[in-house]
């Protein structure tokens, strides 16, 4: 009789470890192709089509790079949180706010030149999405709540809010009934730099920023030893409390930051609908990136073919939910191979037969 | 001799790289107490964890009673009347001894109370144990737990039994009470196994020894036959100084550290301090000895500011430090490194490298936001060599260093500190001998820098001959300060159970 043994892994080298994990994306790919073929599609085809149907022309490898800046953000966001082991769900209502607030200065000073005022929207839409993100942690260490329930369900407060301005005292009378809040002032909206809207610039500022805060500074190095214990933050003479709502407020500024590129550039205005939900994949692609930043671009850019083509999917007739079985097989691919970098399985025969 | 009851042969289990046992082989007679010695991680637990199915050896076999046998789990081992007493107890607080002794066992839908009882007062006369059936499990001290837990497997019937360090939480008297028990049950025809460390029991005890060496088996002996500084040679691989040393140096004029009346209390308004009032010189070493939960880690907390007292003061170099901030008590020079049961619970942080570690205390030293990394790796590097730490690279996780390297890395950094007081617990909890007796060695070297040293320790022989004066406690209260050189291991027992020496025939 054969015995299957699990034992822990001394520790695998980083080569062994990147080649198991992109084993788990290829073994993910081939099984999803196994689904797609028994539903009676060639998938192969259907795997070029994500391709071209998101890099093939300039305005569809722009649009997937527009996500792709979405997602990045939001997932620096998610990961100082998260290094901390803040378990930041909010950054739906982070980006809500964060445009909320560049809403508000759109609109507060549309006279504004376009570098100024485009430097305030983003500085009140990092301030509105860190306090956004500040509300929960303060209530977490005044009353020992679980922030993970807080901060999902500050999303929904900030989503109705959004939704109670267009429908009520924000609704652009100039769109005859229907309800949409005003466009902004041209002044207001992202210049294009290459085609493409200037956020990719910020963005790649804030993937180096963002690595520089988790590696080389002080607050950083505080974040790591917090999320690894708080007795031993605490032993060491750190201040938990600073240390916590000062990465919580960078958490929530940079998912607001996200809220106000997404309504400069790509909304133009701000709408209760304006996040496609990406403030809940955006914890998939920081945690798949393993909270490494420069990590999450790459990531996030292949998250955004996956969303980006499920729309052109649906359009040549095959069902858009492919791209969505893709991602949930990969996320769970990817998650398992965690198991085999730790463990490895060995085959041998018991004692008795060994006899 | 007959053929021996148990007999392991040719053992061999690996985890990962490391080979935890080798070719390992034992026998155990029927009636015979077989002790198993050697350091942490030669591989004890590893082998009687086989024996009782917990794990499966890679190769070799174990033979019960001449017949070949395998077990896949615990169940099996219990089945052939195996049973195994782990370090840290296996049983439901909540319930009451009885209960625990029946769980797993019972095969009625009813419990019949009264036969169960009948049978445990049985046991207990024929072994001399004292288990009260309905008393609970969170209202028993630490012996009376390990008395069910040899209850539960004598009540299944086993006749093997396997004890895994069994002694390192009992005080001297409460081992003189399990070793009767043992001896008990040998001269009933039982087999035991015990792991053990502590040299002066294993002589008490066994019959024979197995000495067990990085995974090998390095020798059977009998017990009559041999020496302690035999064993420990064997033990180690060379021969060693039992030695501790205990430099005269000469005392500050003022204590650097003085406790006055602390009271704490926990969240149930218990005092878990009562009213301690003692002194640290800087210069000497003040040993601290009490049964395990005595109120040790709550004073470490309390002193370097991680805990607020309830009363009292605490003066460092004569100025009150209650109060402040672990900060701002780490400004003024008092180092802590404090070890909980689990060295790498508040000290150090497990998944980040040695560099990361050291830079704990000091990364705030220079000005700006960033981390200076030049320094944090020269002093990483300054460490480890400094303290002879084994290690592939600066940036190795501290997890996955040896234990005695894990307190290297924790001492290393707070004498880097150059503390004037430094509170130690446990410091050499896991060690091997020679890594042991490197820790004393550093601790006497700083004593002889003129740093108060509060030493917070587990094995009554190192404390009697390292401290300058020993602070017995017991239930958070200080029983007597003694002079170590003159006290009886007996007396410092009858001590950390509360008992106060007479007036009169005090030292």
């Amino acid at each position: 009789m054969m015995r299957i043994q699990i034992s822990k892994r001394a520790g695998v080298s980083r080569v062994a470890d990147t080649l198991i994990r992109i084993g788990a994306i290829i073994a993910s790919l081939l099984l999803a192709g196994a689904v797609m073929a028994i539903m009676g599609f060639n998938p192969l085809n259907i795997f070029s089509k994500i391709i071209t149907s998101t890099t093939s022309s300039f305005s569809r490898f722009s649009e997937t790079i527009n996500k792709t800046i979405l997602l990045t953000t939001l997932s620096l966001g998610i990961a100082v949180a998260f290094r901390m082991k803040f378990w930041n769900i909010g950054a739906e209502g982070q980006l809500y706010m964060g445009a909320f607030g560049a809403a508000l200065a759109a609109f507060g000073f549309p006279e504004l030149p376009m570098p100024l005022l485009l430097l305030i929207m983003g500085l009140f839409a990092f301030i509105f999405g860190g306090i956004w993100a500040i509300i929960p942690a303060l209530i977490k260490i005044k009353f020992s709540t679980s922030e993970t329930l807080v901060t999902l369900m500050m999303n929904y407060i900030a989503i109705q809010f959004i939704s109670y301005l267009q429908y009520g005292p924000w609704k652009d009378p100039a769109s005859l009934g229907a309800a949409k809040i005003a466009r902004f002032s041209d002044n207001a909206i992202l210049p294009k730099v290459f085609g493409i809207h200037a956020g990719w610039i910020i963005t790649l500022v804030l993937v180096i920023l963002t690595t520089i805060l988790l590696k080389h500074t002080k607050l950083g190095y505080q974040i790591d030893v917090l999320g690894e214990s708080e007795t031993t933050a605490r032993y060491a003479g750190m201040n938990t409390v600073k240390i916590m709502l000062l990465a919580v407020a960078i958490s929530g500024g940079l998912c607001g930051m996200a809220g106000f590129m997404q309504a400069s550039a790509i909304e133009k205005s701000i709408t209760d609908s304006m996040s496609g939900g990406l403030g809940f994949t955006a914890i998939i692609t920081a945690w798949l990136a393993k909270l490494n930043p420069p990590v999450m671009v790459i990531v996030s850019f292949a998250f955004s073919m996956l969303l980006q083509s499920g729309k052109s999917l649906q359009v040549m007739g095959l069902p858009s939910s492919i791209t969505e079985i893709l991602q949930g097989v990969i996320i769970f691919f990817v998650l398992a191979s965690e198991f085999f970098i730790n463990y490895k399985i060995s085959f041998r025969k018991t004692a008795k037969e060994a006899k | 001799m007959s053929e021996p009851y148990i007999k392991l042969e040719n053992i061999c289990k690996s985890f990962g790289t490391v080979k935890a046992n080798n070719n390992v082989s034992i026998d155990v007679n029927k009636g015979e107490i077989l002790a198993l010695l050697g350091e942490n991680g030669s591989g004890k637990s590893t082998l009687v964890n086989m024996l009782s199915g917990i794990y499966q050896p890679d190769s070799g076999s174990i033979y019960l009673d001449g017949k070949l046998v395998s077990f896949k789990s615990p169940k099996d081992a219990i089945a052939s009347g195996i049973g195994m007493v782990h370090q840290h107890f296996k049983l439901v607080d909540v319930f009451t001894a009885a209960e625990n002794i029946i769980m797993g066992k019972q095969k009625n839908v009813f419990l019949s109370k009264k036969r169960m009882n009948e049978q445990i007062a049985q046991l207990n006369e024929k072994y001399g144990l004292s288990v009260t059936p309905d008393k609970k499990v969170y209202d028993m001290s630490v012996s009376e737990k390990q008395s069910v837990e040899i209850m539960k497997i004598l009540y299944r019937g086993a006749d093997v039994l396997i004890l895994d360090e069994p002694t390192a939480v009992l005080t001297p008297q409460e081992i003189d009470a399990l070793f009767d028990i043992l001896r008990k049950m040998k001269a009933q025809g039982c087999s035991i196994i015990i792991i053990t460390h502590k040299m002066a029991e294993v002589l008490s005890i066994s019959d024979r020894v197995t000495v067990l060496r990085k995974g090998e088996c390095i020798a059977t002996v009998n017990t009559a036959e041999t020496t302690p500084q035999k064993l420990t040679e064997m033990m180690v691989g060379s021969a060693v100084s039992l030695e501790i040393e205990r430099p005269t140096t000469t005392l500050s004029e003022k204590p650097l550290l003085s406790v006055k009346n602390l009271l704490l209390k926990n969240i149930d308004d218990v005092p878990v301090i009562n009213d301690m009032s003692f002194d640290v010189y800087g210069g000497e070493i003040v040993g601290v000895a009490g049964i395990a939960g005595s109120g040790q880690k709550e004073l470490c907390e309390v002193i370097a500011g991680l805990c607020k007292a309830n009363g009292g003061d605490i003066l460092f170099d004569g100025g009150s430090i209650l109060g402040l901030s672990p900060h701002a008590i780490l400004k003024k020079g008092i180092s802590m490194s404090f070890v909980p049961e689990d060295r790498l619970g508040m000290g150090l942080v497990a998944g980040m490298s040695i560099t990361d570690n050291v830079i704990l205390k000091s990364y705030n030293k220079n000005p700006g936001p960033f981390i200076d990394k030049k320094y944090a790796k020269s002093l990483a590097q300054q460490i480890v060599k400094d303290f002879d730490i084994s290690t592939p690279s600066v940036n190795h996780q501290v997890k996955k260093l040896s234990g005695g390297n894990i307190q290297k890395v924790l001492l290393g950094r707070e004498i880097w500190l150059s503390p004037r007081v430094l509170i130690t617990a446990y410091p050499v909890r896991g060690l091997d001998i020679g890594a042991s007796y490197n820790i004393y060695h550093i601790l006497n070297e700083q004593k002889k820098k003129g740093v108060a040293v509060l030493f917070i320790g587990e094995d009554l022989d190192v404390l009697k001959s390292i401290s300058d004066r020993l602070m017995v406690i017991h239930n958070g209260e200080i029983i007597d300060i003694v002079d170590p050189e003159t006290v009886t291991k007996e007396d410092i027992g009858l001590m950390m159970l509360g008992h106060k020496k007479e007036e009169g025939d005090a030292v």
